[in-house]
C-alpha cells in the first residue's frame, strides 16, 4: 500500500521533473518536451492502475495551480485552452498504455512497451487532444486532426524511446517494472 | 515550490474557492453557448477590466499567462479569413481567450490551500467507495516535495553526462533517472511504514 502510493507520487513528480530539465533533448532534435514520454513510461513501468493514477495526480496538481507543465505552466486556464484535450487525456493514455502492456506479457518487454505506448500515448492521447481542439477552436474533428499531424512523428519517436527505456529499466531492475510482475 | 497564485492581493483572494470554481464552470458553459461576436467582445472587455483593476503588476502577470495562446489565435484568424468568414474566426478566438482568461483569474486569486479544499470536498463522496483521503493528501505533498528533488537529480545526471560526452544528454539519461525515482519511492515507502504507515 505504502509502496504503491509512493510510486504513484514519485512518478507524478517524475513527469513534472521531465518538463523542468531543459538540458534533455530527445533523439533527432525533437524540440518537444519529454512530458508525454513520462506519461507513456507511467503506463509501461507502473502498469494500468498505478500509471493512470500517477498521471491523474499530475493533472490534478496542474489544475489546482501548480506550475508543473513544461515552461512552468499550470492552472485552470489550461483546461479551457486548445490543448486541454491532451491534458485531460493524460490519465486515460497512461492507463491504456499500462493496460496494453499488461495484456502483451507474452511478448518481449521492448515490443510490448512500444506497442502499448503507441496505442496509449499516441492513439488514445490524440483522440482526446483532437476532440478538445475541435471543440475549443470550432473546427470539425478531421480539420483539428489535420492541424495536429505535424506533431505525430515526434510522439511516435517518443513511443520508441519509451520502449527502449522500459527495456533498459527491465534489464537493470526487473522487479521494478510492475507491469511485468 | 511556488504556486501560480498572484502575490498581488486582490479582493477576490478572500472569496471562497468553491464559489469561484463553481462560478467559473457556469461562466465557461455560458461562454460556449454565446455564439454572437458582440457578446464575446463585451465579455472580453469585462475580463480585461477585471485584470486591470488590481494594478499593473497583476495585469502584466495575467497577460504573460495568456501569451502562449497567440499561435492558436493567429491560426484561427488566418483560417477564417481564408475560408471567408472572418467574423466567425474573431468570435472563436475571443471565446477561447475569454474562457482561458477567466479560468486564469480563478487560479491567480486562489491559494493552493483553497484549491485543495475544493478537491477534498469533491472527493468526499468517493470515500464511500473506499478512497483514503489522507493517502491522497499525502501523495499531493509528496509530489510537491519531490518534484524539485527529482529535477535537481536529473540536472546532476545531465551534467555528469556532459562531463564525459561531447554532446548533450540524450534520452539514455532517462533510464538512471527512473531508477533513482523508483529507489526514492522504495525508501519513502519504508520510511512511511516505519512511522506507522497510512
Amino acid at each position: 500500500m505504502e509502496r504503491s502510493l509512493t510510486q504513484i507520487a514519485l512518478f507524478a513528480a517524475l513527469i513534472a521533473a521531465l518538463g523542468l530539465i531543459p538540458q534533455l533533448t530527445l533523439a533527432f532534435g525533437v524540440p518537444v518536451t519529454a512530458q508525454s514520454l513520462g506519461i507513456m513510461l507511467c503506463g509501461t513501468v507502473l502498469g494500468a492502475k498505478r500509471g493512470g493514477l500517477a498521471a491523474l495526480l499530475f493533472v490534478g496538481l496542474v489544475a489546482i495551480g501548480l506550475p508543473l507543465l513544461a515552461g512552468g505552466r499550470g492552472g485552470l486556464g489550461l483546461f479551457a485552452s486548445p490543448t486541454a484535450g491532451f491534458l485531460i487525456g493524460f490519465p486515460v493514455a497512461a492507463f491504456a498504455t499500462g493496460w496494453v502492456t499488461e495484456r502483451l506479457s507474452g511478448m518481449g518487454v521492448a515490443w510490448a512497451a512500444g506497442i502499448a505506448a503507441l496505442i496509449g500515448g499516441v492513439v488514445v492521447l490524440y483522440a482526446f487532444g483532437v476532440t478538445g481542439m475541435s471543440l475549443v477552436l470550432g473546427k470539425t474533428w478531421l480539420e483539428a486532426a489535420l492541424l495536429m499531424t505535424a506533431f505525430i512523428p515526434g510522439d511516435v519517436i517518443k513511443a520508441v524511446l519509451a520502449a527502449l527505456v522500459t527495456a533498459a529499466l527491465y534489464r537493470a531492475r526487473p522487479a521494478s517494472v510492475a507491469s511485468r510482475a | 515550490m511556488i504556486s501560480l497564485t498572484s502575490p498581488v492581493k486582490t479582493r477576490a483572494h478572500g472569496w471562497p474557492a468553491g464559489a469561484k470554481v463553481a462560478a467559473l464552470c457556469a461562466a465557461s458553459v455560458a461562454l460556449f453557448a454565446a455564439s454572437a461576436l458582440w457578446m464575446q467582445a463585451a465579455v472580453g472587455i469585462g475580463v480585461m477590466v477585471l485584470y486591470a483593476l488590481p494594478g499593473r503588476i497583476f495585469l502584466r502577470h495575467g497577460m504573460q499567462r495568456l501569451w502562449p495562446l497567440w499561435p492558436f489565435i493567429v491560426l484561427v484568424l488566418v483560417w477564417h479569413v481564408v475560408t471567408g468568414a472572418p467574423a466567425d474566426g474573431a468570435m472563436i478566438a475571443l471565446r477561447m481567450l475569454n474562457a482561458v482568461a477567466l479560468a486564469n483569474l480563478v487560479t491567480m486569486t486562489t491559494t493552493l490551500d483553497g484549491m485543495m479544499g475544493v478537491v477534498r470536498w469533491l472527493l468526499t463522496p468517493l470515500r464511500a467507495l473506499g478512497l483514503n483521503l489522507r493517502a491522497v493528501e499525502l501523495a499531493v505533498a509528496l509530489v510537491i516535495r519531490f518534484t524539485p528533488v527529482l529535477a535537481a537529480k536529473g540536472r546532476m545526471l545531465a551534467l555528469a553526462w556532459r562531463a564525459r560526452a561531447r554532446r548533450r544528454a540524450g534520452w539514455r539519461v532517462i533510464v538512471p533517472f527512473m531508477v533513482l525515482a523508483l529507489d526514492d519511492a522504495d525508501h519513502v515507502a519504508e520510511a512511511l511504514r516505519a512511522r506507522g504507515g497510512l
